[in-house]
């Protein structure tokens, strides 16, 4: 489904801010495939996000998603197939406008036929509503409110509803419960394994939760210094433990993983 | 306090002007940008109008001037979404090069006289009869056909697109929504709006004038503002009442500065003042709750001291 080839890319370069995010990047995701990614802050998995959903140009190499050459279409037509979300949960949703209009600019992705000029439809109103009940929050009531009212939990688990309405090809999770309290992690957690499940939806998730890195999904991707240092599923996965993982991590990457949030979370 | 005649010449300035507010709505609240091409959209508005007038095409020179404030924003948007100029800047540039087209339009003169030159207001005035408010009709007519107009505009599709841009522009470039294309729809039609409001204007007063823009992007966030101060809390409809609303009460405020007898050469300097503090309102408010707060933390810890 989806395929990188060799991509590489240095912000600023032959300045003092040279920074290499990406260096020869090479990833291949079958159709259906849930991958998570560790690594340590500046590891480039934000970079290698934003590479694939168009928010830069790599220096090298090539994306290729559904058999589609995309490495040069900018972000928004990407959007159309990419879903995305971060860490974040005021980025995904627009504040002043309501419930019910952010859920129609995300439909607008289904939509290459309809006018510009045609307005929110009882049908789509009530496909929201059905969407908006399948989340458990409540929020099928509250359509017409503004989002900016809605709690960060609410507001992410909306985002993820917005990221999916029209089923992607590719679903970009960027540490999407990080800023979430542990309660509401897991409840939109558990709410986007039951999304890209139905759906067979392809999806690469970042993380800093070892165990979600090991139990999540199918394969589990390691990144150092803007390189993927380990890439591991099928059965080696599913024995692996959080130890063993940090262990290959180190003999792989030439050095221990050095990211407090990520040992904090290694008990768990 | 006011002869009926200023009271209908208020309500007739404030309906013409409210477009402004409403151009401004558009760019400066609902897209997040300070379009500083308002002033010059506007006397290009007023010059096509004008223009159009004297050459016995009154209601042409209606959509002409729209047209042709349209074009203003579009080039105002392509500076800035195209080629990366700050969103100021390239307002302040079509600006300036707008003076030029401005004065070509008029023929290269700094005034347009329409004294005996037919007009939408003697067009009203010779269907509804000498006694009728006709001025004010077709100034109420324009501007609510207008707001209506942008109002449901702004419930589409493309409508929701351009209003998420300025709300939430990460959001949007994930929703698979091109920017620049909603930034220059929404540009274009806030300029558009502009130029009716100078065109209507231009045949109100028959003339035109090279300098009736100046300052028209403060005088709009004026009205604007008091808008939205006064009645501003709601959904889109109330947001274009208010902005309307705010339009006629900055009228009302200029013909009581008027009879006053402030001269009129400081109303700009007035309306300066007028957005500078209704602008600055939240930041006075939140500084005196602070000083508030402070005086009263100290006092307690004088009294357990």
């Amino acid at each position: 489904m989806l395929d990188l080839k060799n991509l590489s890319k240095t912000f600023n370069p032959g300045t003092v801010n040279e920074k290499v995010a990406l260096q020869g990047v090479s990833l291949h995701l079958e159709e259906g495939d849930f991958a998570t990614i560790v690594g340590s802050n500046g590891a480039g998995k934000s970079t290698l996000f934003n590479a694939i959903a168009g928010g830069f140009i790599p220096d090298t190499g090539t994306i290729t998603l559904d058999g589609k050459d995309i490495t040069f279409q900018p972000d928004y037509r990407r959007s159309k197939v990419i879903g995305r979300m971060f860490q974040d949960p005021l980025k995904g949703t627009a504040p002043h406008m309501t419930i019910e209009e952010n859920l129609a600019l995300a439909f607008l992705r289904a939509s290459r036929q309809t006018s510009p000029f045609s307005r929110i439809t009882k049908a789509d109103r009530a496909l929201f509503a059905e969407k908006l009940s399948a989340l458990g929050l409540g929020l099928e009531e509250r359509m017409k409110q503004p989002v900016g009212l809605l709690s960060g939990g609410q507001r992410q688990a909306l985002t993820l509803l917005m990221a999916t309405l029209v089923t992607p090809k590719l679903l970009l999770l960027d540490e999407h419960t990080a800023a979430l309290d542990p309660a509401t992690a897991d409840k939109v957690l558990e709410l986007t394994k039951q999304i890209v499940a139905e759906h067979h939806i392809t999806c690469l998730m970042i993380t800093h939760n070892m165990h979600d890195a090991l139990t999540l999904g199918n394969r589990t991707l390691m990144m150092d210094g803007g390189r993927i240092v380990l890439d591991i599923g099928g059965a080696e996965r599913a024995h692996m433990t959080v130890p063993e993982l940090l262990e290959r991590f180190a003999a792989n990457a030439g050095h221990a993983l050095d990211n407090d949030r990520i040992l904090l979370s290694k008990g768990k | 306090m006011f002869t009926a005649a200023t009271v209908l010449s208020a309500l007739e300035l404030g309906f013409i002007y409210a477009l402004v507010a409403m151009a401004l709505f558009l760019s400066f609240r609902v897209l997040n940008i300070a379009d500083m091409t308002t002033d010059g959209a506007f006397t290009l508005g007023c010059a096509v109008s004008a223009t159009a007038a004297v050459a016995g095409h009154p209601f042409l020179g209606l959509p002409l001037a729209m047209l042709a404030g349209a074009a203003a924003g579009f080039i105002t948007a392509f500076l800035q979404t195209r080629l990366a100029v700050p969103s100021i800047l390239a307002g302040i540039i079509t600006n300036t090069g707008l003076y030029t087209i401005n004065l070509a339009v008029m023929g290269f003169s700094s005034n347009v006289p329409m004294l005996k030159t037919e007009t939408v207001f003697t067009a009203a005035q010779a269907l509804l009869g000498e006694g009728a408010p006709y001025k004010l009709l077709v100034a109420v007519l324009v501007t609510v056909v207008v707001c209506v107009l942008l109002i449901l505009f702004l419930g589409t599709r493309l409508g929701l697109s351009i209003r998420a841009t300025g709300n939430n522009p990460d959001m949007v470039r994930a929703s698979s929504i091109n920017t620049t294309f909603t930034i220059t729809v929404g540009l274009c039609i806030a300029n558009a709006m502009t130029a009716l409001s100078g065109a209507v204007l231009a045949q109100y007063q028959k003339s035109a004038d090279i300098n009736l823009g100046t300052g028209m992007v403060v005088i709009g966030l004026a009205s604007l503002i008091i808008g939205e101060t006064l009645f501003g809390r709601g959904g889109l409809w109330t947001k274009a009442v208010a902005a309307v609303a705010g339009s006629v009460i900055y009228r009302f405020i200029i013909a009581l500065a008027l009879r006053a007898n402030v001269p009129a050469e400081s109303l700009k300097l007035i309306s300066a003042v007028i957005v500078a503090l209704a602008i600055a309102a939240p930041a006075l408010r939140d500084r005196a709750a602070f000083r508030r707060r402070r005086a009263h933390a100290e006092k307690e810890g004088a009294r357990h001291a």
